[in-house]
């Protein structure tokens, strides 16, 4: 039997073979993949790129004190970007999957219609959830548009559930039970995030801090979006990375705090808006700042 | 000599529920290139949009311009320079009479072009018209924009390839398979098509996957579902169905929450047993030819079980918590944005039901009936919002009267759905729906065209259903407002009593220029009209009575006195009045024998328009009586009748 590792490990090889930068995680904290700059920013602009990387995704709402089998505060994306998306990225997406040990003759596949959308970061895109027997494997998506910016090159988002691949792959239940190694199961990695982040998501987190750290960087990444002069010589040094990291952080305290039930429904609308308008911010000055970095220096 | 031709878009999984729609757009636009043909064949799969026809004639037929020159009188220059315009000799062009004289013309003989040079031409742009409603790029965002991205063209015109270029794509004859079972390249001709698909596990016609499936679930009790069906014939390629099971302990989970997982969430049929009532089993469809090892069945079993165990998990949970104490939650549910909070809403529900005459159940259903908002089953089910809540309140110990009515009161949502059983589900409905309808038009939400985000059709469509079909006779006036909303349920009353009720146009505008705020009570006049109509008086009747409209309407009449029995003059206008008094208050049933010739006399004999302003007043008067006094129940004027 593979172990969750040996299955994230063999598709990180697939993809690298495939052309793909191999990213670590993300070290702030999203709700999903497609929220670190690896796919946010990097799918903006001319400059084809290609990665892939596993990205812990933190969902407050979705967390259930590590009592409920298939859901997860924190769960694992593969991540996998390709643009533009080459023409047979299904037949490559579905040989991923053989290359995991999934025979396709023998297990049934459909692609389900399910569009994409996220209003807080000015992105949709078109695409599919990939079905494995019944149940939902991946999610495949051409994106369209991202911070507001209709986008050159159209990419192919993979995101693969890892948790529930691995538990279609091991026959189990439960992720719980799912085996991270032959010696440690989930369970013995991830239960006490699953337990504690419950608690404080739900139970302990303070409103009035969290509300306070989200205008401090709500504040800072405002700043320094004020601060960007696209008429600058050396604007390539321009901090846009970091002031998106505070997008970010405003992002992830916004679903807490929506966990935590402090968000009204009058006030719901206009914070999505808020993060909204710095997310498009750095998406519109990164692309401005790109066209410093000549075509050419991009590697294919 | 003609050919046939052949189309196939080849794509990546189009969404099953537009491919009919599209398949209808592709037709029409091929009709609207005006190729003759004898006949046209559509079919699709997932990944394919196929349009054949049959009888293409290889050229179109030559044609003859006449091109007009010079007159007979012009100079010979300008005879001699239109000739070499047109690449003739002078002696070689005719002379044509017309009505400013004679002048020389030019026949231009124009070979008609070959149908696939007009095919070649116009197929590229043809396909990129196809209508889907919602579509992307995948070339660059100036590329094409399809449904999903385009990945090979065959286009055939005989043995013929119609060469084009599309999103960077060569037509051609290559097709594919099946994506796991057949090859990704499948060489095909017109008169091999189906049978190499088929030899690459694609059924390209709908109706055999239809059979097929339909074949495969013989012999299984199998809720019959067509919706279901039909999604996955278009899901698939190559559908082949397989019964899984479950374990029966997840039978005391309602039926309806083990229902919606499967049919909704995993596209599976669910299995009755001999008395109709769920079995612990399930059909799937697969897009593979067979489960020799049984892998799918069981993977499909694990998904359900995960499926079931979530919904036991909510289940559980949502019990620890009565719906009464969700209720200030609601404050925190987005109802419409710019309308408000589903706490609101429901204080309003509430107070309408009051107004409508709600009983004690009536009333304490409208307090619960959004609470299951806040439950953990409907944010993992939506489509189960107020079925989940009646379900609660029935395991809470709310008495029948009040779950029902929580259980029903998003019913009907649709025109065959049942509308609710109990008169407190009918009125919590009700209220809830004209709710909506009310708030959305008060800040402009109101449907534009075929746009209905909100579906407030169905919300106004609702409303007029259960009025009439329930029997509620409350005034619909008293409940909403602005007039746009008016205008809007008056073309939902009218549509009901003529497209689904059937009654003739002309009878349901009679009725309702008389009235339409009690619905109840419209229905009532419309089906004594409807019963009138065929009566030999009827028609006469209302022709007069329109004569009468006409008559009042030009003589610009106001009506100031009563008739004055001393100037009526004539004979039959004396007998008409008596006539009126002597059936005035009864039903139009029993009187309009007597009338009908009462009022012809008069029109024979007696001139309305009398010299003497008095009399003409007084005989103005009279017509203005007779026609109010049947007005109420309609207005006859808007009978078309044939006389």
């Amino acid at each position: 039997m593979q172990s969750f590792q040996e299955i994230i490990l063999k598709l990180k090889q697939y993809w690298a073979e495939r052309g793909c930068i191999i990213q670590e995680p993300y070290d702030v904290e999203v709700g999903a993949g497609t929220m670190c700059p690896e796919t946010f920013l990097r799918v903006l602009g001319p400059k084809p790129y290609r990665v892939a990387y596993v990205q812990p995704s933190r969902r407050p709402a979705d967390g259930r004190y590590g009592d409920n089998p298939n859901r997860l505060y924190k769960h694992s994306q593969l991540q996998v970007i390709l643009k533009p998306s080459p023409d047979d990225v299904i037949e490559q997406y579905l040989g991923s999957l053989e290359a995991i040990g999934i025979d396709l003759r023998e297990h049934d596949l459909k692609f389900e219609e399910d569009n994409w959308e996220s209003p807080t970061l000015g992105a949709w895109g078109i695409g599919w959830q990939v079905m494995l027997d019944g149940l939902e494997v991946t999610q495949f998506t051409y994106f369209q548009q991202c911070g507001g910016i209709d986008l050159e090159l159209v990419p192919a988002e993979l995101t693969y559930g890892l948790e529930r691949l691995t538990a279609f792959l091991q026959v189990r239940d439960s992720v719980y039970d799912i085996e991270w190694t032959k010696a440690f199961s989930y369970r013995d990695v991830r239960y006490l995030d699953e337990l504690q982040y419950s608690v404080y998501n739900f139970e302990m987190a303070d409103i009035p801090t969290l509300w306070k750290l989200f205008e401090l960087h709500e504040g800072e990444a405002a700043r320094l979006l004020r601060a960007y002069n696209p008429e600058a010589p050396e604007k390539l040094r321009f901090p846009l990375l970091p002031a998106y990291d505070h997008v970010l952080h405003c992002s992830h305290l916004f679903n807490t705090l929506d966990a935590r039930g402090a968000i009204s429904v009058t006030e719901r609308v206009g914070i999505i808006q808020r993060i909204r308008k710095i997310a498009v911010g750095v998406a519109q000055n990164w692309v401005d700042q790109q066209k410093e970095v000549p075509l050419a220096e991009v590697a294919r | 000599m003609t050919v046939p031709f052949l189309l196939e878009i080849g794509t990546e999984e189009i969404p099953d529920w537009m491919i009919p729609g599209a398949l209808e757009s592709l037709h029409m636009l091929f009709e609207k290139t005006e190729l003759p043909h004898e006949s046209v064949r559509l079919d699709a799969t997932p990944r394919r949009l196929v349009l054949r026809a049959d009888g293409l004639p290889e050229r179109q037929a030559d044609s003859e311009e006449r091109i007009l020159g010079p007159a007979k009188s012009a100079p010979p220059q300008a005879v001699a320079g239109f000739a070499r315009k047109q690449g003739v000799r002078p002696e070689d062009l005719c002379l044509e009479s017309t009505p400013k004289g004679e002048y020389y013309s030019f026949v231009k003989k124009i070979a008609g072009k070959r149908t696939i040079d007009i095919l070649a031409d116009s197929l590229p742009e043809m396909i990129l018209q196809i209508y889907f409603p919602k579509t992307m790029s995948w070339t660059g965002k100036t590329g094409a924009r399809f449904i999903r991205p385009i990945r090979w063209i065959v286009a055939l015109l005989g043995c013929d390839t119609v060469p084009f270029e599309l999103a960077g794509l060569r037509s051609g004859t290559l097709s594919s398979g099946h994506r796991r079972l057949g090859s990704p390249e499948v060489a095909v001709t017109i008169d091999d098509y189906d049978q190499r698909l088929r030899d690459h596990y694609v059924i390209i016609s709908a109706e055999q996957r239809r059979q097929k499936i339909s074949r495969e679930m013989a012999g299984i009790r199998v809720k019959t579902d067509p919706a279901l069906l039909e999604t996955l014939v278009y899901i698939t390629e190559f559908p082949t169905a397989i019964t899984g099971s479950f374990d029966s302990q997840f039978l005391d989970l309602p039926e309806e929450v083990l229902i919606t997982v499967m049919r909704h969430h995993q596209k599976y049929f669910s299995v009755e047993d001999a008395a109709g009532r769920l079995a612990p089993q399930f059909v799937a469809v697969m897009n593979i030819d067979s489960d020799r090892e049984g892998f799918v069945r069981r993977g499909n079993e694990r998904v359900l079980r995960a499926r079931f165990n979530d919904a036991r998990f909510f289940w559980e949970t949502d019990q620890k918590r009565r719906l009464e104490d969700r209720k200030d939650d609601l404050a925190r549910v987005v109802f419409q944005a710019k309308v408000g909070n589903y706490y609101d809403k429901t204080l309003r529900i509430e107070e309408r039901v009051q107004s409508m005459g709600g009983d004690a159940h009536a009333s304490r259903a409208a307090g619960l009936c959004k609470c299951d908002l806040t439950t953990e089953l409907v944010m993992e089910f939506p489509e189960l919002q107020g079925v989940v809540g009646g379900l609660y309140a029935r395991a809470q110990g709310e008495p029948e009267g009040v779950w029902q009515a929580i259980y029903d009161h998003y019913k009907p949502d649709s025109m065959e759905d049942a509308i609710p059983r109990t008169r407190a589900g009918m009125l919590v409905a009700l209220a809830d729906k004209l709710d909506t309808l009310n708030a959305c038009f008060s800040v402009g939400l109101a449907p534009t065209g075929s746009r209905d985000p909100l579906a407030l059709r169905r919300a106004a469509q609702g409303v007029v259903r259960i009025l009439v079909e329930g029997k509620i006779g409350v005034f619909l006036h008293q409940h909403v407002g602005g007039e746009a909303l008016i205008s809007f349920l008056k073309d939902r009353v009218r549509f009901y009593f003529k497209d689904v009720r059937g009654f003739p146009y002309d009878e349901v505008n009679a009725v309702m220029a008389a009235g339409w705020s009690n619905l109840v009570e419209m229905e009532a006049r419309l089906e004594r009209i409807h019963a009138l109509r065929h009566t030999p008086d009827f028609e006469p009747l209302a022709a007069s009575f329109k004569r009468i409209r006409n008559i009042l309407e030009q003589a610009k009449f106001t009506a100031m006195e009563p008739v004055e029995e001393t100037l009526l003059e004539q004979d039959q206008e004396r007998e008409l009045f008596a006539e009126y008094k002597r059936i005035q208050g009864q039903p139009i049933e029993n009187v309009i024998s007597r009338l009908r010739p009462k009022v012809d006399l008069f029109f024979d004999k007696v001139l309305v328009n009398a010299p003497d302003l008095r009399i003409r007043q007084n005989r103005l008067t009279l017509l203005d009586t007779l026609l109010r006094e049947f007005s109420t129940i309609a207005d006859f004027s808007e009978i078309v009748t044939t006389s």
